[in-house]
């Protein structure tokens, strides 16, 4: 018997009451709006009920003045088999407000999240509430600002020399 | 300098120079260099040690991994911030006298990524002798420019510590 996406959907509809906001398909790929409050336990659920054993990736957007939340964290979920044609992918989307930058972390749901959160927070410094080592990843530990947010410089290399000028003096 | 070959004077053959020269000959024949490959240009630079291009032939080719073993930092790839101070404290670490070749246009002036994380040009915080552009040079480019610094050696020299 393969399974079919709408019958995820259908459960979570069922089992978790008003925790999706929105479902879209667009060209074969579906889209849940998901609470935010609500994140981690869909991210459980599925894990646990439907096998979705591989978080692919986590990112963010920022729409800036765009839309309203400003930011958006997408969840990018796998699951394998055990038959070809029950592979599947889905993905879960959260707003988030500027004036309320947190989200649960779903590093108790995937270990394999950590890094994959430390790189959303290190580029728009959303914070992942429950994660056990929320540290910047990419850029430098004394470095300000958030370098993938729409109002910053993409040229501004300010930061990153004071970043490096501190490391030479503490020689780093 | 000047060879003599006088058999008046036991025709072993002697050579007049000064200590200076004598030197620079010899450092300008046996560079050491210290790959500091951060990303595509290494391959080249891999290429250049290799048998086909056979850097060799000049003297130079058993790159040191160790910068207290070495005189020529090849600095070949994109160097980010977070990356430059490491390398300036490996450039710190090389024994002098030493020289830097910057390779490629990443190292020469931040290449394609005009960005905040990487630094436009290596020679913000290290003395470059030779500049080779390119995305990434040919390995004759990275050849002319050792050649570039055998010249140097010669020309201008180091003090004699």
């Amino acid at each position: 018997m393969s399974l079919d996406l709408h019958v995820v959907i259908d459960a979570l509809k069922t089992n978790l009451p008003d925790t999706i906001l929105d479902v879209k398909t667009f060209r074969g790929e579906t889209t849940l709006l998901i609470k935010k409050e609500k994140i981690r336990e869909v991210c459980h659920y599925l894990k646990k009920d439907f096998d979705f054993k591989f978080v692919v990736d986590i990112t963010a957007v920022d729409y800036l003045e765009f839309k309203r939340p400003r930011f958006e964290v997408i969840y990018y979920l796998h699951r394998f088999g055990p038959e070809f044609d029950e592979n599947m992918r889905i993905r879960l989307k959260v707003e988030v407000s500027e004036e309320d930058l947190k989200v649960d972390s779903v590093v108790p749901v995937w270990s394999g999240a950590n890094w994959l959160e430390r790189e959303v927070y290190d580029m728009f410094g959303i914070e992942f509430v429950g994660h056990p080592d929320l540290r910047r990843i990419l850029m430098p530990e004394d470095y300000e600002p958030f370098p993938l947010r729409k109002d910053f410089d993409v040229r501004d290399r300010e930061a990153s020399k004071k970043s490096f000028e501190r490391a030479l003096r503490e020689g780093e | 300098m000047g060879v003599n070959m006088n058999s008046v004077l036991g025709g072993d053959g002697f050579i007049t120079t000064k200590l200076s020269a004598f030197a620079n000959w010899g450092r300008k024949n046996s560079l050491w260099p210290m790959p500091f490959g951060t990303a595509c240009c290494a391959i080249e630079m891999m290429g250049v040690f290799a048998s086909r291009f056979d850097l060799s032939r000049f003297g130079a080719e058993v790159a040191r991994f160790s910068p207290r073993q070495a005189d020529l930092m090849i600095v070949s790839g994109t160097i980010t911030y977070k990356m430059a101070s490491v390398c300036r404290r490996i450039y710190e670490q090389m024994p002098e006298p030493k020289w830097v070749i910057a390779m490629g246009s990443c190292t020469c002036g931040g290449g394609p990524f005009d960005s905040y994380a990487v630094v436009q040009g290596i020679d913000e915080f290290l003395p470059v002798d030779v500049y080779v552009g390119g995305c990434p040079p040919r390995p004759e480019a990275l050849i002319d420019a050792v050649m570039k610094i055998q010249k140097k050696i010669e020309m201008q020299g180091a003090p004699l510590v």
